[in-house]
């Protein structure tokens, strides 16, 4: 952990200076219709690559987060909040481990 | 009673912030377990000061691997660029909301924590917004961010293995909860994030590709999908597309 101080001013310096500069320097809005577009995409794709295939490794077992996932995919097509997604793919997390270690 | 006013607008901001604060301790508090969780000597300082200076869960969630593994300057630096690149999309947008009272000050304070969340708040907002209704909506979301990663990484290791295995999922929850809405309800948008992650199968499981670094994986695959999204389908204004 020597360069955690280097490491820490580079990831938040990036990233300030991402939401800085638009917010102090610009004025008018992009008009350009592929960067605006390239923008409106991007977060989604990060995302879906981010947890894509990364979530099936995230507990301890892949069967408990195929459950996890599977709950957190239902509810967020039904429109529920980010804590109530969070949260609940959790416990589906939890009751499959449950059930895996004690009842199987 | 421009006192009063002002009051008001930052009481306001606080209690618009509320709900953020809560969502944001759940998923900072699986955030810290998952810092304390890579085994290469973090404590729990890392993971608050990375907390406090970010602010940002999915750039954070892929810098920290890369903090681990020894990655270099280039590919964190790189990572955090394409990862949190949406937000210099929402400052510009933010920066159309703003209203006379915001002095140039408050734009370099406000954007620090200009997040998904507070951003979607704000522009929900249908009049300019102040400044004191600004700092008092960005409040409460530091704080449950900040002291949610502490919890995480102090307490993460006196709960129960399973409970700390099981919370692993949240942030992949909360993810999942801003992408899945978008796709139902716009299909371009929908097949972007399927291609996105076609492509990310196609680079973790085929082994040439695989080599090329987590952070450096994220950021082709999105950039590609998007890229060629924003070409097929390009969009009209904010949040329509052509199909």
């Amino acid at each position: 952990m020597n360069n955690f101080a280097l490491y820490l001013l580079i990831m938040a310096g990036v990233t300030y200076l991402i939401r800085m500069l638009p917010l102090v320097l610009v004025k008018k809005k992009i008009t350009n219709k592929y960067v605006v577009s390239f923008l409106y995409y991007l977060p989604y794709a990060v995302l879906a690559v981010m947890t894509v295939p990364a979530v099936f490794y995230a507990t301890g077992d892949i069967w408990s987060a195929v459950v996890g996932f599977a709950t957190a995919l239902i509810l967020a097509y039904l429109g529920k909040g980010l804590m109530t997604v969070a949260i609940c793919s959790c416990v589906g997390v939890l009751i499959t481990e449950l059930i895996l270690r004690y009842l199987v | 009673m421009k006192k009063l006013q002002e009051f008001n607008d930052f009481k306001k901001g606080i209690i618009d912030g509320m709900p953020i604060c809560l969502g944001y301790l759940s998923v900072s508090f699986a955030f810290g377990i998952f810092v304390m969780n890579q085994g290469v000597g973090f404590s729990w300082l890392h993971a608050l000061l990375i907390s406090m200076t970010n602010v940002t869960s999915a750039g954070q969630l892929a810098g920290v691997p890369i903090i681990a593994a020894g990655g270099t300057f280039l590919e964190l630096a790189v990572s955090q660029l394409v990862i949190n690149l949406r937000y210099a999309l929402m400052s510009v947008s933010l920066s159309q909301k703003m209203g006379p009272s915001v002095r140039m000050i408050d734009r370099f304070l406000i954007s620090f924590i200009n997040t998904d969340e507070v951003f979607a708040v704000a522009t929900s907002r249908k009049e300019m917004l102040g400044r004191k209704y600004m700092y008092g909506l960005i409040l409460m979301p530091y704080l449950g961010w900040s002291s949610g990663t502490l919890l995480g990484a102090v307490a993460g290791n006196f709960l129960p293995e399973i409970v700390v295995t099981s919370l692993g999922l949240a942030i992949y929850g909360m993810f999942t909860a801003i992408v899945v809405p978008k796709t139902k309800e716009n299909k371009m948008t929908a097949l972007c994030v399927i291609t996105a992650v076609v492509l990310s199968l196609i680079f973790n499981f085929v082994p040439v590709l695989k080599g090329i670094g987590d952070g450096f994986i994220i950021i082709i695959c999105s950039v590609v999908a998007s890229a060629l999204f924003a070409a097929l389908a390009p969009i009209r204004q904010e949040g329509t597309v052509n199909e």
